[in-house]
């Protein structure tokens, strides 16, 4: 990294005076924003922010920042941030409104959250959460303790689909999750001698450099590129990083299973692996290669389109690669039989004892900040009635033993529409806009939402789901206007207020003490968001600092002590003895939990539901593989759609498909185009990719036009064109988890007019 | 008179704009004008399996590398936020020191006084 002037950045100093601007240095994290929380300087003045610059001396992104975030005041200062809370003054969908006092607010969801939870109980309210940032928990914080609720969590997202599938199989075969290792354990980075640069980094169905998922800055693969790493990436598509790798593998969307199958059976029988570490850590090798047995490479080829010769290829060179790095990305979660597609994944890396050593894929053990405070806020809450949990009712075990922390979307949606097994009443939407972005059957979930007797959003902007559904709307702050503390792995990071909020805006934590202390009192005994905070301070059980919010603030981040090889210490289990968090103790190839449960023990292939092989007559009329949710720099999903400089840079939903197949249809770059399935169809302008694969065509999620009419049936124009309206409610995996939001069919049409 | 300029490392630009933006929003440049903009080669296939696919950032007639910044002792907001840190600024005789790989450019912006 380069050298930096501590004159002007001070070091690790939290706040100074730069000639008229105060200078703090702190974390961005939400909202708008994304997975990471990168350090930043903000510069403000006479109580407004200023400038934002990114932190040269915060080990995460070393100064770094992307588009969005250079763009932050754009987005706090926009004309159309919601400054007050408002009440429905027409219909739903007419975007009348009256403005109220929160006051007034509080009254309305008191009144109408204890008339339903009178008649139905607190289960017949759903509390729906966005993404992983830092404005989830206080969402399902609300619902659980102030509405009594157990149904909480992403609510409209088909089968969990977002991360929730490769939780799953990470904590099923490995025991605790783990992520690609790229120094950011250490607070040293790559000047810790601790550390080694990975020999490969494989990135499997993820543009990291775009998405930054998972808490994961997506550059630091440029940095250890620089260093020396390789890349092998799995992807139908040639995005800018798979142009880097030494080895690509564009496969069909879906059939991810087989590839990683195919890989695996290669490793076994060519003895590709490390001998020493299967032996002594890893369970069921040879179940697992029973089970991938039958994936030879040509197999694979004629499943996924990756030629034999570079499954044979990438396995010898995965087989041999220490240390090896793993970036995985949202395919996995997003098609039906994901959960085993990452089992098979994972296979690799343990056969290949890339596992918690340095530059490989590691696991961390401390710094679940929000699981922390989730928990010392739901000891308050009724066992009692988390028991009655949507989707936990038999039909998927791993669910109903306690591995789902959210109630079941497709059981939500099934309450809500049928009533059955009982109905829903009331649904509170905070930092999510589903209906533009993670609903799957977008307008299915319109008619769904709007049935219920009462909707409350709280967000930044009015959002078509607010729009579409919301009684009552309510301004949320943004991150530079509150103080908040947010990990996700490590550091542990400061979350400072540099100004007020904007108008009558509240913070996430606010908006729950406040609802909370009028709904449920006894619950929410803390007099204010500092007091409560400092409660939640005190109550960190997995993580070792030691201080207060205003020390936090002062030392702006910490690092957990971090420890390589935790297998071999006894620090994964909670019994001490070395191993992996299992029942076997090792890692779980054929997995004893899956078995247990009458799932598949082995990683296994099942085709798509919905593909050219499973349903060929379908795919006569929908001839193109669908794949959907691609990021792109200028947005975080359907967020940083009104902001002017993001849509100078990218001003129209875009699909994407191949020259041929282009032509084949008569299509040229920039035509409009209808996609179309047996659930929507919606319109986007057409980018010819020469590097797509052929068949394959890439649709843009998340797209409302905030310039366009507000009220129905317009609703900000986003069933026209955004991608949730062709992908399905239902199509999940055995296990509970999974969807085909990354594998439907679709055709493709000109738009004539 | 000495020359100042900045060093790409075209290998490593992935045409993240944040260059651009950053330029935009410290300058207060309107819709349409930058300091610093992106140019794109391919996706193209040159050969089976090798993909040329290449982004470089070229300061404009715009671009004065950040005058006041620097004189505060900052580097140029695109050399400071760029994401690939893949953006180096100097004397053009520093950058040309630098240059140790292919696909590296030098451009020379201004006249330093």
């Amino acid at each position: 990294m380069r050298e930096i002037n501590q004159e002007v950045y001070k070091d690790k100093l939290w706040q100074w005076q730069e000639g008229e601007y105060t200078v703090t240095r702190t974390s961005q994290w939400s909202g708008p924003g994304c997975h990471q929380g990168c350090g930043v300087l903000f510069y403000t003045k006479d109580g407004k922010v200023e400038k934002i610059e990114g932190d040269p001396n915060c080990p995460v992104n070393n100064g770094r920042l992307c588009m969005r975030c250079l763009d932050m005041l754009e987005a706090i200062y926009h004309e159309d941030r919601l400054t007050y809370p408002m009440k429905r003054a027409g219909e739903r969908g007419e975007n009348k409104w009256e403005r109220i006092s929160w006051d007034e607010a509080l009254d309305i969801i008191d009144e109408q959250a204890k008339r339903i939870m009178g008649e139905y109980g607190g289960k017949a309210i759903a509390a729906f959460q966005g993404t992983g940032r830092n404005a989830t928990w206080p969402v399902s914080s609300l619902g659980n303790l102030a509405f009594d609720t157990p149904n909480t969590g992403q609510g409209t997202l088909s089968g969990d689909c977002c991360y929730g599938p490769r939780l799953m199989a990470m904590n099923v075969v490995m025991g605790t999750a783990w992520i690609a290792d790229m120094g950011q354990a250490l607070e040293a980075r790559f000047d810790d001698p601790r550390y080694r640069i990975p020999e490969y980094v494989l990135i499997w169905g993820c543009n990291p450099l775009v998405s930054n998922s998972d808490g994961f800055y997506g550059h630091w693969i440029i940095d250890v590129m620089k260093r020396g790493s390789k890349l092998i990436v799995v992807d139908p598509r040639i995005t800018w990083i798979a142009a880097k790798a030494e080895l690509v593998l564009r496969l069909r969307p879906g059939t991810d299973g087989a590839v990683a199958l195919g890989i695996v059976s290669q490793m076994i029988e060519n003895k590709w692996y490390d001998e020493e570490f299967t032996d002594e850590w890893v369970y069921g090798l040879e179940g697992l290669r029973e089970a991938a047995a039958e994936y030879t490479p040509e197999r694979v080829e004629e499943i996924s389109c990756v030629p034999a010769w570079k499954i044979v290829k990438a396995a010898e060179i995965l087989g041999h690669a220490k240390p090896l790095a793993v970036q995985w990305g949202l395919p996995l979660d997003q098609q039906t039989h994901g959960v085993s597609a990452s089992h098979a994944i994972q296979a690799i890396i343990a056969l290949t004892g890339n596992v918690d050593i340095p530059g490989s894929n590691i696991f961390f053990v401390d710094g679940f900040i929000q699981n922390d405070i989730r928990m010392s806020l739901l000891e308050r809450m009724d066992p009692e009635s988390q028991k009655a949990k949507l989707g936990c009712d038999g039909e998927y075990p791993l669910r109903s033993m306690g591995y789902a922390p959210f109630a079941m979307p497709e059981k939500v949606l099934q309450a809500i529409e049928e009533g059955d097994p009982y109905p829903i009443k009331m649904v509170w939407i905070q930092s999510s806009n589903p209906l533009s972005n993670c609903a799957a059957d977008s307008k299915r979930w319109l008619k769904a939402l709007n049935s219920l007797d009462f909707v409350v959003v709280a967000d930044l902007y009015m959002t078509p789901t607010a729009v579409a559904c919301a009684d009552l709307v309510l301004p949320v702050a943004m991150s530079p206007e509150r103080d908040s503390m947010r990990a996700w792995w490590t550091p542990f990071r400061a979350i400072t207020k540099v100004v007020e909020p904007l108008g009558e805006a509240k913070c996430d934590e606010t908006i729950m003490l406040e609802v909370g202390r009028k709904v449920a009192p006894e619950k929410f005994p803390w007099a204010n968001t500092e007091e409560m905070r400092a409660a939640f301070m005190e109550n960190l059980s997995s993580v070792d600092y030691e201080g207060s919010f205003e020390d936090l603030k002062h030392d702006v981040w910490y690092y957990f002590p971090f420890e390589y090889e935790k297998y071999k210490t006894g620090k994964l289990r909670s019994d001490g003895k070395p191993g992996f968090n299992t029942p076997t103790g090792k890692i779980e190839l054929m997995s004893t939990i899956f078995q247990a449960v009458g799932l598949d023990a082995a990683p296994y292939y099942k085709e798509p539901n919905e593909s050219p092989v499973s349903t060929p007559e379908l795919a006569e009329k929908y001839p193109f593989v669908l794949t959907t949710g691609q990021r792109s720099y200028e947005f975080f999903h359907s967020e940083h759609r009104n902001l002017p400089t993001m849509r100078e840079y990218h001003p129209w939903p875009l699909c994407e498909m191949n020259p041929e197949d282009a032509a084949s249809l008569g299509l040229e770059e920039g035509d409009w185009v209808y996609l179309e399935n047996e659930t929507g169809k919606i319109k986007q302008k057409l980018h010819i990719h020469p590097g797509m694969l052929k068949g394959v065509v890439n649709a843009e999620h998340g797209w409302w036009f905030p310039e366009r009419e507000a009220a129905a049936p317009s609703f900000f124009g986003t069933f026209d064109s955004q991608a949730g309206c062709l992908l399905r409610m239902g199509d999940v995996g055995p296990t509970g988890w999974g969807s085909s939001y990354k594998c439907r069919l679709c055709n493709v049409s000109k738009v004539e007019d | 008179m000495t020359q100042y300029g900045l060093l790409i490392d075209y290998d490593y630009c992935d045409g993240c704009h944040a260059c651009e933006v950053a330029c935009k929003v410290d300058h207060g440049f309107q819709e349409g004008f930058d300091g610093i903009q992106l140019f794109q080669i391919g996706p193209r296939e040159l050969s089976p399996d090798h993909w040329e696919y290449t982004y470089i950032p070229a300061p404009t007639e715009l671009c004065d590398l950040c005058a006041e910044r620097v004189a505060a002792g900052k580097l140029p907001t695109c050399v400071h936020h760029c994401q690939s840190l893949a953006i180096e600024y100097g004397t053009v005789e520093e950058l040309a020191a630098r240059v140790n790989k292919p696909k590296m450019v030098i451009f020379s912006v201004k006249d330093g006084a």
